[in-house]
């Protein structure tokens, strides 16, 4: 068995034997544990597992450990005064909580993710404590038009059990699933409308999950109705069409579309070793002699190349290796070489004195609106 | 659907008159809509007219979807790597600075990378991308090899790179000498070159829609 195959099964099997402690514990010995849910709650310790698996696999990575070192000692040698805190903590909250990012993407696909993502986040934060037995209510002695919120066995606070407040709290799940709903069909409407997403899509990667969502969403409401307005016709079939529905998630959860969500809070990580290397040094491209990315970062890459198998060291060049060269420099010397095939035939010769350092390429058509896209390239093209 | 064995891409950068076609018609394609993936490149502006069009070589190796930490790009059963999973990229320049023809562009502001696709909504179908189908020199041409073989019989298509001790192999060929010397193109060899001037003589519209 290979390394990391081991430690990420001893990581797997860790967090899930906590998850299970906590379980325990949170519950009060299993005593407000629902016996009717322990198919979701195995279902969850099931993808507990699977998603630490593969987490750790995925940090198994040369390029991926690097960055994860990385973007760990950038935050602990940050200069952590108020207004770096503060702009750190507003950028997480924008571009995490408020999908920011994506709304620079595309509006309607920033609309999209947002529904599908507070859906699925206020879903998890009512069902999962009580999955776990760690939330339960129950009446107040003495005063039953109350009920009292245990948390972890712990008493929380009380509220009356007619209120608007508990008609808001106990349908929670229904506007969860209207957020979700609302955010998958907008999500099917572009794959079914965008030539450019149809071209690429995957039924696993790219529907599977949006049919899992609705399902878990359409079954949930049809318990809502069937208990509320029809007097319980077809209760039981439901709630089994439901538990398939939500056990089948939860079992997707390491396995597709869904692992970005625990991908996604490495862009901090990135975010931050960019901005505490490029106050470094500089690397200066071997070609053209223009700063065109931190050293840091370039020393980096050579270091995962090496560890990938790739080998771009140049041998009698003082370029040493091609991670030195800056990208347009690279497409230069790519035309120089088809140049070179060319030579003795199409004319060939150097229309420039042999020099010892090239000037840098320069894009064609930067003023029309097609040069870099973002600042970051803008750096790596020299504009 | 994936993109037809017998059609492929083939580039010659010596034909390119910087005409900027190219980079206006990519910014029509489906998959990256109003964004131009093309690099088109002025080799020395105060000294040449040489201008080379990059499109995503498509290795077989891509070094691109090896050094990116997130796994966001990934390469289909026909051979093309496609731009990074919007889902996963989280922006950290990696395949940028890799990448050995220096193709992905960052996009930092929607912290994503895009890079070419060789059009896959169009190429998937057997429609060529668009920049292909609107080169006027054909310095960017897409369709099967015997095509190629008759309109320009003194050259070759090659797909092997050398960049220093790493040997690369893609999907989209590079026309050559039809007398070069070997099969595989030593890109860092020419390092240092200076630009070069070209006559391409060929008849670029030879026997197109003859077929």
């Amino acid at each position: 068995m290979k390394r990391e195959v081991f430690r990420s099964g001893a990581w797997g099997l860790g967090v899930t034997s906590v998850l299970a402690l906590l379980i325990v514990v949170g519950s009060r010995n299993l005593a407000h544990f629902d016996a009717a849910l322990v198919a979701y709650t195995f279902s969850l310790l099931f993808a507990t597992f699977g998603l630490t698996y593969r987490y750790s696999m995925w940090l198994s990575r040369p390029p991926t450990a690097m960055f994860w070192r990385r973007g760990w000692q950038a935050l602990l040698r940050r200069p952590w005064g108020q207004g770096h805190a503060r702009a750190w903590l507003s950028g997480m909250a924008l571009d995490l909580l408020a999908n920011r990012f994506l709304f620079r993407r595309d509006r309607l696909r920033g609309w999209t993710h947002l529904l599908i993502m507070w859906g699925c986040i206020l879903a998890v934060a009512i069902t999962f404590p009580l999955v776990f037995g760690w939330l339960h209510f129950r009446p107040v002695a003495g005063d039953l038009s109350l009920y009292q919120v245990v948390v972890f066995g712990f008493p929380a606070f009380r509220f009356p059990h007619d209120s608007a407040f508990a008609f808001f709290l106990f349908h929670g799940l229904v506007w969860a699933s209207l957020l979700v709903i609302a955010g998958v069909m907008l999500a099917v409407r572009r794959r079914l409308r965008d030539g450019g997403a149809g071209a690429v899509q995957r039924f696993a990667e790219d529907f599977m999950p949006l049919i899992l969502l609705f399902a878990v969403s359409v079954t949930g409401l049809m318990l809502t109705a069937s208990y509320t307005w029809m007097k319980g016709y077809g209760f039981t079939f439901v709630s089994i069409l439901h538990a398939v529905t939500v056990i089948a998630t939860f079992i997707w959860l390491p396995f597709g579309k869904f692992f970005h969500v625990f991908q996604r809070p490495a862009q901090f990580g990135a975010g931050l070793y960019r901005s505490v290397s490029i106050s470094g040094d500089q690397a200066s491209c071997r070609r053209c002699g223009h700063a065109f990315s931190s050293r840091a970062h370039v020393l980096d890459l050579i270091e995962v190349e090496r560890q990938l198998g790739y080998r771009y060291d140049i041998e009698g060049s003082e370029a040493e290796h091609y991670q030195w060269i800056c990208p347009p420099c690279r497409r230069a010397t790519f035309a120089a070489a088809q140049s070179r095939a060319w030579r003795g035939h199409r004319g060939g010769e150097p229309l420039t004195a042999d020099r010892r350092s090239p000037p840098m390429p320069v894009y064609v058509n930067s003023g029309l609106g097609q040069g870099p896209l973002g600042e970051e390239d803008a750096k790596n093209r020299h504009a | 659907m994936p993109v037809p064995e017998t059609l492929e891409f083939f580039v010659d950068p010596a034909r390119c008159i910087g005409c900027q076609s190219c980079v206006q018609a990519c910014t029509e394609c489906d998959t990256h809509k109003g964004q131009s993936m093309i690099q088109l490149d002025y080799i020395d502006r105060a000294g040449s007219t040489q201008t080379v069009p990059v499109v995503c070589m498509h290795c077989d190796s891509p070094t691109c979807a090896e050094v990116c930490p997130a796994d966001a790009i990934k390469r289909t059963e026909d051979g093309v790597v496609q731009t990074a999973r919007k889902p996963r990229c989280i922006a950290c320049n990696n395949c940028v600075l890799a990448c050995p023809f220096g193709v992905p562009k960052m996009n930092s502001e929607a912290s994503l990378m895009m890079k070419c696709d060789m059009c896959y909504d169009r190429t998937s179908v057997g429609l060529k991308p668009m920049c292909a189908s609107v080169c006027p020199s054909q310095a960017l041409a897409f369709g099967t090899r015997e095509e190629m073989a008759r309109m320009r019989p003194s050259a070759t298509p090659v797909n092997t790179f050398r960049f220093g001790g790493q040997t690369i192999r893609t999907k989209v060929n590079v026309m050559v000498s039809a007398d070069a010397p070997d099969n595989c193109i030593d890109v860092t060899a020419a390092m240092f070159d200076a630009s070069t001037g070209h006559d391409v003589l060929d008849d670029v519209f030879g026997e197109v829609g003859q077929e």
